[in-house]
């Protein structure tokens, strides 16, 4: 059975372990960087990408999830964590990193404030339709050759990815966990 | 998503900057934190839009703003500013006597406070998406927040030990809406997130009320009123994501200075929990 692991530094957490435990794996909550040693997979759950980024420095997390991801360790970000799986930030802070760990550009809060969001159904490649939550959501402005886009959405100004991949590397603009519905979930699973 | 993060009263640029950098999940926009309305007495309202716009434009993180109890026209005002949240505050003067705001009619989300299972679940009748403790705000005192906290636990654990027909009795004790009533009793948990603000003022508190259950804290006057508030804002921060972890809080508590000086709120010649109802 993998072992999946949940970044337990803020955000929910809680959705994205219980959504997991569902699934045929051991799910294991990330506070300390020692609790990578043993895994197969992690999320990066939706949350405030400053804090979790913050987060990530304090607890010594960063340089040791880089260099895991670097070498071909499954990760899968939804909103937050996509934001923090990016390569480039629009949007955000000058001065706000992410780990590059995916070739595409994200707006924070690319679909407005809290005020503006929404769900909407999403449709998934090889899965079908599931419910899309979208919670200030980043959006996917840009996305490198090589990126498989498994869904997209129009929001009223064209088409922009929602769940792209790049070899073992996940991003989800909205949030799976927020739902009933496990199938990206199981997407991720599967593929470790 | 605010789950398991800090928020933070902010009254200008400058200190939401901080906060942010901090690690704060949202900020609170106000003019003045609650010790010193407490201090200033006279009304006290919603803060100045300009305030609030300054504050928006500086940070990314959600930006908070608080509206008196019933005054639905300060919360239109703030859901026209595209606030994140608004909290409809026992914190400011209360506008009316009997009434909350009907908060389904807004888009925007709420917060209100509570100090027990019934106020907690009239709020979310009236459509507030997340309850917080009222605590005793400004005194820097955590007692009143544990107590609201300890009594809404117990409330809740009474009523999963009550069979289908003591719940009717159990909600008019409460008198709180009985389809709310009926869904904590089979659930277990509010059908909102609960949070925990009122006098949390150092990383120990932090740990204390997650440990009791909140999944947020906000703080108000406990960080821009200790002697550095860069550190404690990054300690209650480390302190809240590793509540369960000792040797963190520990390690985050040494050497932060001052706390801020707190009130002992048996001496109090106001007290803002008992605002709302």
């Amino acid at each position: 059975m993998p072992r999946v692991g949940v970044l337990a530094l803020q955000g929910d957490v809680r959705e994205h372990v219980s959504m997991l435990e569902g699934l045929d794996v051991d799910v294991v909550r990330v506070r300390h960087p020692e609790d990578l040693d043993t895994l197969d997979g992690l999320v990066l759950p939706g949350g405030e990408s400053t804090t979790i980024a913050y987060l990530l420095n304090s607890s010594g997390i960063r340089p040791v999830l880089e260099e895991k991801i670097t070498s071909g360790f499954s990760v899968m970000g939804t909103c937050a964590g996509l934001i923090l799986l990016s390569s480039e930030i629009l949007g955000g802070r000058s001065d706000q990193w992410c780990f590059g760990a995916l070739d595409i550009a994200v707006r924070r809060n690319g679909y407005g404030r809290q005020i503006a969001s929404f769900e909407s159904p999403v449709n998934v490649a090889g899965v079908g339709t599931v419910p899309g939550v979208f919670i200030r959501a980043p959006k996917i402005e840009r996305c490198a050759d090589g990126v498989e886009v498994l869904a997209t959405l129009d929001h009223g100004d064209g088409e922009h990815p929602v769940l792209v991949r790049h070899a073992n590397v996940w991003g989800c603009a909205f949030h799976p966990e927020l739902t009933q519905d496990s199938r990206v979930h199981q997407l991720f699973t599967d593929s470790l | 998503m605010l789950r398991g993060g800090v928020i933070m009263d902010v009254v200008n640029p400058e200190q939401a900057k901080i906060a942010e950098d901090s690690g704060a999940v949202a900020v609170m926009a106000l003019e003045r934190v609650p010790s010193d309305i407490r201090r200033d007495g006279g009304v006290a309202r919603m803060s100045d839009p300009q305030m609030i716009k300054e504050i928006q434009s500086c940070v990314t993180i959600p930006v908070m703003a608080k509206a008196r109890i019933g005054h639905f026209a300060e919360a239109q005002i703030l859901q026209a500013l595209d606030v994140d949240y608004i909290d409809e505050s026992e914190v400011l003067t209360p506008a009316d006597e009997e009434n909350h705001i009907d908060k389904w009619g807004f888009t925007v989300p709420f917060v209100c406070g509570a100090t027990n299972l019934g106020e907690a679940l009239r709020r979310i009748g009236e459509g507030a998406c997340l309850i917080r403790s009222k605590g005793e705000a400004g005194t820097g005192n955590v007692v009143e927040a544990v107590r609201h906290l300890r009594t809404i636990n117990a409330q809740m654990r009474r009523l999963q030990t009550a069979d289908a027909a003591e719940i009717f009795a159990l909600a008019k004790d409460l008198q709180a809406p009985l389809p709310l009533v009926q869904e904590v009793a089979a659930t277990g948990k509010l059908p909102v997130p609960l949070f925990c603000a009122g006098g949390i003022s150092t990383p120990a508190d932090a740990s204390l009320v997650l440990q009791l259950g909140a999944e947020t804290v906000f703080v108000g006057s406990g960080i821009f009123k200790s002697e550095d508030p860069v550190r404690m804002a990054k300690a209650i921060v480390e302190a809240t994501t590793h509540f369960e972890d000792a040797h963190v809080v520990a390690r985050v508590s040494t050497g932060l200075g001052e706390a801020m000086r707190g009130a002992e709120t048996t001496s109090l010649e106001v007290r803002l929990a008992e605002r709302g109802w």
